[in-house]
């Protein structure tokens, strides 16, 4: 046991703690609010928005999160069209793929999740709204919305911890994450297994402290409504 | 792009060991699963404890940290263990193994949950039923538990079966030589990474569309006969 080398690289797994909080976090926000548009359209009648939303979470869904990023880091940068775009300077970036790709495959998990919420408020509160006068898009923000959202945040707690899990995939493309900085240990040092032991405690750490967090959501959003 | 189609066989071989890799894992999650789960259902309290630390400590950890850790630390401690009590000498634990136990021992957890789920599903009043009809605890367990906890199982199995399946990418980080790890070689081999990855991933599509199927297909066979209330 070389505890004592971790100790003397606090310093890489404080940095590599920030970079997965802030990767988790900038991907969940950022894939909700996407997640809630893309519903709308995967619930309106109109097939030419369905459809296409629908392929989309299929893919996601299907394949796998690792090589979903592989294709946006190693994969785009074949065609010279990208290169030569504008985009390329985010494109060539590790972290920008890895959130891009992060993003994408977690909207596609999302908007099934807020999909489902809201197909289940009942249509009397939707009723209801109308004969009190609301417009649809003022029904939509102040009554379906808060509604669907509350209703899933059982499904959002697993999604956040599903996001974290994900996040370690920063590693595969040179990203110092957390767990980028247990394999830069084993590979520099050859230590098997100390600085994996110590990157799962500190995983375990954020998913506690998230599930905890999201338990005192479900008390002050879910509970309340009298119907589950 | 004509030099990289002699590499597109030797990247869908790779589908084989993606395959095997992920129904061992699966094998495996389920006997994992079940001892977890017939802990928490025991009435032993240190038997519950440990399954509910297992189940939630695992929830906790990315599949590839503990892939990792496997793979590197389980053979030093498999080693150790070996020239402490003298039982074995050195073992290599090759990619593989160590990919299909770290995906059986994750998967574990989240099989134990949906075990349990399934079986407290079951009405309770089916047990003191069956004792008075004077069924002995074997019978009951065959004939009136098994066939209901199947249709109540099925959909968190086959929910965790793709989560599996989507998993064994990961094994390739390790160094096992399957689908994905095949096809970045042939991407860095022939500077076409973007259609030798997207096979890939087409590959894997194509399992998970196959897999729903016979899940469907399994699912309305079993409940013929099965009035939901």
């Amino acid at each position: 046991m070389h505890y004592e080398l971790i100790f003397q690289h606090w310093q890489l797994f404080l940095d590599g703690y920030k970079v997965t909080v802030i990767l988790l976090f900038s991907v969940f926000m950022v894939s909700l609010v996407l997640a809630i548009i893309l519903a709308i359209f995967r619930s309106s009648d109109n097939s030419v928005l369905r459809h296409p939303i629908r392929g989309y979470t299929y893919f996601m869904r299907g394949t796998p999160l690792l090589l979903q990023v592989y294709i946006i880091y190693y994969g785009l940068g074949q065609f010279e069209s990208i290169r030569a775009s504008m985009f390329w300077p985010l494109l060539s970036e590790a972290w920008f793929c890895i959130a891009l790709g992060l993003i994408l495959n977690n909207t596609a998990y999302l908007t099934e999740i807020i999909q489902g919420a809201l197909r289940e408020v009942p249509k009397a509160i939707i009723e209801g709204a109308k004969s009190l006068g609301m417009s649809p898009i003022k029904t939509f923000l102040l009554v379906v919305c808060p509604l669907a959202l509350r209703r899933s945040i059982p499904a959002l707690s697993n999604e956040f911890i599903f996001v974290m899990h994900s996040t370690a995939v920063a590693s595969t493309i040179t990203v110092v994450d957390i767990l980028g900085a247990g394999r830069k240990l084993n590979t520099s040092y050859y230590l098997a297994y100390e600085g994996f032991i110590t990157a799962a405690v500190l995983y375990v750490s954020i998913a506690f402290s998230a599930s905890y967090c999201f338990r005192a959501l479900e008390k002050r959003y879910l509970d309340p409504l009298s119907y589950r | 792009m004509n030099e990289a189609w002699p590499y597109v066989p030797h990247v869908l071989a790779g589908a084989k060991l993606t395959i095997i890799l992920s129904v061992a894992s699966l094998i495996l999650s389920c006997i994992f699963g079940f001892i977890s789960a017939a802990a928490r259902l025991s009435d032993v309290y240190l038997l519950q404890r440990v399954s509910q630390v297992y189940v939630s400590v695992i929830r906790g950890i990315p599949e590839l940290v503990l892939m990792l850790l496997v793979y590197f630390g389980g053979q030093m401690l498999l080693n150790d263990l070996g020239e402490l009590t003298g039982l074995w000498g050195y073992i290599d634990v090759d990619a593989l193994s160590s990919a299909i136990f770290s995906i059986g021992f994750i998967f574990g957890a989240y099989m134990s949950e949906a075990f349990r789920g399934a079986y407290l599903a079951i009405p309770g009043g089916q047990l003191d039923a069956s004792k008075s009809l004077g069924l002995r605890p074997i019978a009951y367990l065959w004939l009136i538990v098994w066939p209901q906890f199947l249709i109540h199982v099925l959909p968190a199995f086959r929910n965790n079966w793709l989560v599996i399946l989507k998993t064994t990418a990961f094994a390739s980080v390790v160094g096992v030589h399957d689908l994905v790890w095949r096809a970045k070689g042939a991407a860095s081999a022939t500077h076409n990474p973007f259609y030798f990855l997207v096979l890939a991933a087409l590959v894997y599509l194509c399992f998970t569309i196959l897999s729903e199927r016979f899940f469907s297909y399994i699912q309305g066979r079993m409940k013929r006969g099965w009035m939901s209330i």
